[in-house]
């Protein structure tokens, strides 16, 4: 067996640091179909998993790659699946019974321009709202967008260690751009790599509720073949797992599930702030489009504009708080992003007004030049 | 947990604190179900690692009762479910027990991919010509010229012969009985769950609620057409096995072949390192 954490200096592109980052969490299955722009990360698994003892898997489509996944971690074993647009949208479903069920997984959406087949070899960040409540039903999720390939690396361990921590299904939301982009990754040593491994289930099995919505977080979750003859089901279900067909019991399972989300948000939440202490004008971006917002904050301040960048590392939950405080200390808030206004929106509804949203979008198929963003700053500051 | 009274031989395998069901009196799931339960508990494995996964429908409600690790999935999706399961974890014993519409219609495409690969799987599926849980639509299964909610006028498509398309898309064990033919089902089902690879039995069934009653048939009588037209030819060829309920049910073991299972091939070409 080669190891699994292929520590030191790399040259490749994100989708590989991803597979690798997956790796290095300890994600030992992968079920997938190819797609363009991730199909990389799946070669890429097929070649390394085997290697570490690991199963890859390419099913007929992504809602069945979806639906290995789940199986895959309820008897034990960490899994992943990566796709784009049309592929993110099979997904849904499942997805959904990975939330309804708890059951950790991470699901990578390297994301082309839409709607159907789109632009399919070229960069778009028009994902988002789709990531956000693309299954049916009320539900809160995690995603997570990367600005490059190490960044890709980092937060694939972490998407792997908030589904475990949280029991859930969490979305890596990265774009074409940085999937294929080659930059140099880093890989710690194993030991360096901080991983959330899974609590197995302990004690007597009639007391054991797999389900069990606790003060202290997600229930240690028991594998199949574990002995605690656990159910799990889709339906709407109490703590050990068995269908409740009332509203009281919907209402109960609904604010566990979002509950255990939104309890939490300060410790989900992950921002990056560039010069924004005296900012007049807040750039709001994230994933490759954050990228093209360093630069213009940078020009930006060259020629006279106090800007500064807030970069979404966590989408999903959203920031609420750190823009409504945002929006009280700034002149006017820009989002950048590759898409007509989605997080945009997000912004403009957090702001609650004390200050005007703009948004610098794009349809997708090529990333924002930093020089559009500064003459939009440009104009703002003028006003 | 309610005092349960211990004689039932099955009770050990039930989560009885979920009784009683949700099938309807006459409804044949209940007998497919028992006699898989039978021959699980016949089998000699270690049911602690045995689970069993189901889709959506009156069928799939099975997981919900059995007393193992059971999962209840989405529709037509518990074959890649399992799928997940069974290579993650290969040494679980993995049941699919669901529907015909579930498996063959939404889950028609997981269904050939999985006997394609030969999984290590033994899916049972209940075929009651119809889907129950709706209220008695059309289904893949659906007799032609039958009526169902969704085809009032009569079915104009053709139904799919089950066996042939499993053997077809790879299957490795292939079988057809009735719940009337309760001990042959039993036995098969044994002879399934011992078989290493993709195996398949389907279970005629009765719907009384949902395709009896609007095809002038109660369940006795879908029990007396088992009965006078059920042909038992093991090892017959799977094109020849068509269902015609009215006049010929061709029952038996049609396939019972060996074929290097989806691990087996995994472990000799992609890790023969690591295989033991």
């Amino acid at each position: 067996m080669k190891p699994a954490v292929w520590t030191g200096d790399h040259f490749f592109t994100g989708d590989i640091a991803c597979a690798e980052g997956a790796l290095a969490a300890g994600c030992r299955f992968f079920a997938g179909y190819p797609i363009t722009p991730a199909t990389e990360i799946a070669e890429h698994m097929a070649t390394r998993l085997p290697e570490v003892g690991g199963t890859y898997i390419q099913m007929e489509d992504e809602i069945a790659s979806m639906a290995a996944i789940l199986g895959a971690s309820c008897a034990g074993v960490k899994s992943m699946t990566a796709t784009s647009g049309p592929g993110f949208s099979l997904m849904m479903e499942n997805l959904g019974l990975g939330i309804c069920t708890e059951t950790p997984c991470v699901v990578v959406n390297v994301q082309r321009a839409g709607p159907s087949t789109g632009l399919p070899t070229l960069g778009a960040q028009a994902d988002m709202m789709q990531a956000r409540w693309g299954s049916h039903g009320h539900y809160e999720i995690i995603a997570l967008a990367p600005a490059s390939p190490q960044e890709l690396f980092h937060l694939t361990i972490t998407a792997f260690n908030l589904s475990e921590t949280y029991r859930l299904p969490v979305l890596v939301m990265a774009d074409e751009v940085v999937g294929h982009l080659s930059e140099r990754v880093v890989i710690p040593p194993a030991a360096a790599v901080k991983t959330r491994e899974r609590v197995p289930a302990s004690g007597r099995r009639d007391r054991y509720k797999p389900f069990q919505r606790g003060a202290c977080g997600v229930a240690p979750m028991a594998a199949a073949g574990a002995g605690y003859a656990v159910h799990v089901s889709g339906l709407t279900h109490d703590e050990r797992g068995y269908p409740d067909m009332s509203a009281a019991g919907q209402e109960k399972m609904m604010t566990w599930l979002t509950e255990k989300i939104r309890a939490n948000r300060d410790k989900i939440i992950q921002t990056e702030s560039y010069r924004l202490d005296d900012a007049e004008i807040a750039i709001v971006s994230y994933g490759i489009s954050a990228r093209s917002s360093l630069a213009a904050v940078d020009e930006a301040r060259a020629a006279g504009i106090r800007a500064g960048l807030l970069r979404l590392v966590t989408v999903w939950p959203f920031p609420e708080e750190l823009i409504r405080d945002l929006a009280g200390r700034v002149r006017a808030l820009v989002t950048v992003e590759l898409n007509l206004g989605q997080i945009h929106l997000e912004v403009e509804r957090c702001a609650r007004g004390q200050a005007p949203a703009i948004l610098v979008g794009h349809a997708g198929g090529a990333v924002i030049p930093p020089e559009e963003i500064v003459a939009r700053l440009s104009a703002v500051s003028r006003t | 947990m309610k005092a349960q009274p211990a004689d039932h031989p099955l009770n050990g395998l039930l989560r009885t604190e979920r009784i009683p069901h949700i099938w309807c009196p006459g409804c044949g799931i209940g007998t497919a179900f028992s006699a898989c339960l039978t021959a699980l508990l016949n089998s000699g494995m270690d049911l602690t690692k045995t689970a069993m996964v189901s889709g959506i429908g009156c069928s799939g409600r099975a997981a919900g009762y059995v007393k193992l690790d059971s999962y209840h999935t989405t529709h037509g999706r518990a074959i890649p479910f399992a799928t997940g399961m069974k290579l993650a974890k290969p040494e679980l014993n993995l049941v699919v027990f669901s529907g015909d519409g579930d498996l063959f219609a939404i889950g028609g495409n997981h269904f050939i991919h999985g006997a394609r690969r030969n999984v290590d799987l033994t899916v049972v599926c209940v075929n009651n010509f119809n889907y129950g849980m709706t209220g008695g639509q059309a289904a893949a299964t659906t007799p032609t010229y039958a009526k169902t909610t969704t085809t009032p006028l009569g079915n104009p498509d053709t139904p799919f012969n089950l066996p042939l398309l499993a053997y077809a898309a790879g299957a490795t064990f292939v079988a057809r009985w009735t719940i009337l033919h309760n001990r042959d089902l039993t036995r098969c089902l044994e002879e399934a769950l011992a078989h290493r690879g993709f195996s398949f039995v389907e279970v005629l069934a009765p719907c009384p609620t949902g395709y009896g009653r609007r095809n002038r048939e109660k369940p006795l009588d879908a029990l007396h057409l088992y009965q006078e037209h059920a042909v038992i030819r093991n090892g017959a060829s799977p094109i020849e096995v068509e269902l015609d309920p009215k006049r010929a049910i061709t029952l038996g073991t049609f396939v019972q072949i060996q074929r290097a299972t989806c691990i087996d091939m995994y472990d000799k070409v992609c890790r023969p390192a690591v295989a033991l």
